[in-house]
């Protein structure tokens, strides 16, 4: 009986690994559908957002009251984590709390304390399926938020809400136990007999471990995997003044034999460029990677000057039609061999030119993301893609660049008066 | 006012201290001229020597990158490099947070490195080294004071202590906007806004603002930025307000705050 749990366990660890790591290198290929970009200077300050950003959660900490429900799902998940070393073990070598006799005293008090963080988990995970589903804060019921990834955010929740009460009446069930927390649970099994209890028992546990690996594997499908890419992604966050726009050299290298023809060379065999981004594909692999850590919090959209004011744009829409469109043109490529164009495109398909005008590049969104992301970012690369490829500018916009160009100034007024004021 | 220019300190063959760079909202608004003034004026109470480019000065850019022009940007910008590199800028202050921003983040990837500070910044450090001398019990003293933070000053270039440190010189009683500092709201202005309609929502960034300021019972909402000034200025006479509530910059509450 024991061998046949090991071998299964084996095969379904196997299985479930493997499905994950399948996955896994998916979103990598998904991201690097992105252009190429070097972002490796700078390491040690790389490392400082790494340990403040991700690890302290410091920007999560504006916001004291999901900041702490957050810190509790947060600091259980990860030392809860190691249990499940232990589960493993057990599940592998067919024994039973394999550390318990190298532990002695300490095993106990270990296992209250996983056990506190367990409980702690549960308030966390309880309070924000409450925030979102009965108290409906603001932040969780914009358009964007409705059908599939309100269904995920709550899935993730459930799981996570299962996983813990396994833990715990594992816990409970084992009458060698004696922790902080499941003993109070123990009147539950009073009268069930030995042979019941163990039988319960071993079934929390698999229960635990499958529930484990199912999480895992639904982690790449949901915003949750922002449990994981929120690191790689705040190592490679901007260290750069949030004011700085990215140069586009090959413009500024056009202007220059433009200004100073000599430098030009002879001939030109550049193929021909677009400018700016139309779909993710012209994207850089750091905005796609942003997409992916996104956990559609939505304090971008909260601190949203034109979203406030009732205009389309939603910073989180931005990396959610990135993070889909991503994904579709990644799926349609497994299936065909390479991109095959569909017709479609984040600009104009997915993200409207209504939304991508009423921008003000004001950082709000930049400046309220945990996690690192620049949704302006995006916004400019599709700007660009709609001003100089395709000429779509309001009219007044177009009456501006001919401002700009014709009198060095947005107005119609004359160059001659830009010293007037000295006069007067 | 005797304002000198670059050329006319070339033709000496000497060179001011630091160039004023006016900006076009600067140059030829109205209302933004006065606060040029203003701080043209601090600079020459003071006696630091400063130039403007005058009539070679041009547009940064800012508007047109922002939009997504980055041909018509590049070229303002070449322009505008040649400009300052013939006549060996070092420093640069500037009255306008867009351009200090195009000017100190985004010039030097295209050959123009200068130390470049806002006015605000200079003011501060002005007076912290007893340059500019405040009156005693000045025209502001004690008065309800609320100041937007202009996002290209603020989140783009973390600069929020430089101002309020000069407010407190002024003694006024600083009152806050709940959303301020790095969570401030946007005026409405940025990304070439400006230039044109909104889209259709529910209010107008600028109104939403405004009557987050008025709503602090200031008499004065203190501005950093032209466009900020502009914006601030329509919101409040939307809310008919414009008797009772001034929008003033803080050059300007310091030029009147001279010794
Ligand atoms: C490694 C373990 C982590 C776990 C187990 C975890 C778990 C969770 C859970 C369960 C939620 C859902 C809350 C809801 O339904 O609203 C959530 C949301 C979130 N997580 Fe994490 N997370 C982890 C790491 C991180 C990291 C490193 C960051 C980076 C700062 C982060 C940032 C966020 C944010 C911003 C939200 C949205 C919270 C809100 O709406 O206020 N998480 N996380
Ligand atoms: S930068 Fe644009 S998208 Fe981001 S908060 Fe400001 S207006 Fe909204
Ligand atoms: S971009 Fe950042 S702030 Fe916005 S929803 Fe995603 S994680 Fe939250």
């Amino acid at each position: 009986m024991v061998l046949v749990q090991q071998v299964l366990f084996l095969l379904v660890s196997i299985f479930a690994i493997a499905l994950f790591a399948r996955k896994i290198s998916n979103i990598r290929k998904a991201i690097f559908l992105g252009k190429k970009e070097s972002i490796n200077d700078r390491k040690a300050d790389r490392w400082k957002q790494v340990l403040f950003l991700a690890l302290g959660q410091k920007k999560m900490f504006k916001k004291p009251i999901p900041a702490i429900l957050h810190a509790f799902v947060y600091v259980g998940f990860i030392l809860i984590n190691i249990e499940v070393v232990e589960i493993l073990v057990d599940g592998l070598f067919g024994t039973e709390r394999a550390f318990k006799p190298y532990l002695g005293g300490l095993y106990t008090v270990a296992l209250s304390f996983f056990e506190i963080l367990a409980a702690l988990v549960l308030v966390g995970v309880i309070a924000f399926w409450i925030r979102r589903n009965i108290l409906k804060l603001k932040r969780f019921t914009s358009p964007e938020l409705q059908g599939a990834p309100l269904q995920d955010a709550n899935l993730i929740l459930y799981i996570e809400i299962v996983l813990m009460s396994m833990l715990l009446l594992m816990n409970a069930a084992d009458p060698e136990a004696n922790f902080l927390i499941s003993k109070h649970l123990k009147p539950l099994f009073s009268n069930w007999s030995e042979s019941t209890t163990h039988l319960f028992m071993r079934i929390t546990w698999w229960g635990h471990i499958l529930g484990i690996f199912a999480f895992l594997n639904y982690l790449p499908y949901s915003k949750h995997l922002h449990i994981i890419m929120a690191f790689p992604n705040a190592y490679y966050s901007r260290l750069d003044p949030q004011g700085t726009v990215a140069n586009m050299p090959e413009i500024q290298q056009e202007v220059l034999y433009m200004m100073e023809p000599a430098t030009a060379p002879a001939t030109t065999d550049a193929a021909p460029m677009s400018f700016g981004a139309k779909d993710v594909t012209d994207l850089s692999w750091k905005h796609l990677l942003d997409a992916f850590s996104c956990t559609e919090c939505g304090r971008c959209t909260e601190q949203c000057p034109a979203n406030i004011t009732g205009k389309k744009l939603s910073p989180r829409k931005i990396m959610m039609d990135t993070r889909d469109r991503a994904e579709a043109v990644c799926a349609q490529m497994d299936k065909q061999g390479n991109i095959v164009p569909d017709g479609k495109s984040l600009l104009h398909d997915y993200i409207s030119v209504e939304e991508l005008r009423a921008c003000t590049t004001c950082n709000a969104c930049v400046e309220a993301c945990p996690v690192g992301i620049e949704p302006l970012s995006i916004i400019m690369q599709l700007r660009r893609n709609l001003i100089m490829e395709e000429s779509n500018a309001p009219q007044e916009w177009n009456m501006m660049f001919g401002n700009i160009e014709n009198n060095m100034a947005p107005w119609k007024l004359s160059p001659d008066d830009r010293d007037a004021w000295t006069q007067s | 006012m005797n304002i000198k220019s670059m050329a006319a300190f070339a033709a000496e063959g000497s060179s001011p201290e630091i160039l004023f760079w006016v900006g076009c909202a600067g140059s030829f608004d109205q209302r933004a001229q006065r606060v040029t003034k203003a701080f043209a004026s601090i600079l020459e109470k003071v006696g630091l020597s400063f130039a403007i480019l005058g009539k070679e000065e041009m547009c940064t850019g800012d508007p047109a990158r922002r939009s997504g022009n980055e041909f018509l940007f590049q070229m303002m910008a070449y322009n505008n490099i040649q400009t300052m590199n013939a006549y060996n800028i070092k420093r640069i202050v500037t009255t306008c947070p867009h351009c200090f921003n195009v000017l100190k983040n985004e010039y030097p990837a295209l050959g123009g490195n200068y130390e470049v500070v806002h006015h605000t910044t200079l003011i501060q450090e002005l007076i912290n080294d007893g340059r500019i001398q405040l009156k005693e019990g000045g025209s502001f003293k004690g008065k309800r004071i609320t100041y937007h933070d202009s996002c290209y000053l603020g989140r783009a270039n973390n600069v929020y202590e430089a101002p309020r440190a000069v407010l407190e010189a002024l003694d006024v009683e600083l009152v806050e906007m709940k959303r301020c500092r790095t969570n401030g709201l946007c005026c409405g202005a940025g990304g070439a806004q400006m230039f044109k309609e909104d889209e259709p929502g529910t209010t107008r960034i600028n109104f939403e603002r405004s009557e987050e300021a008025l709503a602090t019972g200031a008499s004065i909402i203190a501005s950093n930025c032209p466009f900020c000034t502009t914006m601030l200025s329509d919101g409040v006479k939307k809310f008919e307000q414009e008797d009772n509530v001034q929008i003033m910059d803080i050059a300007e509450l310091v030029a009147a705050s001279l010794k």
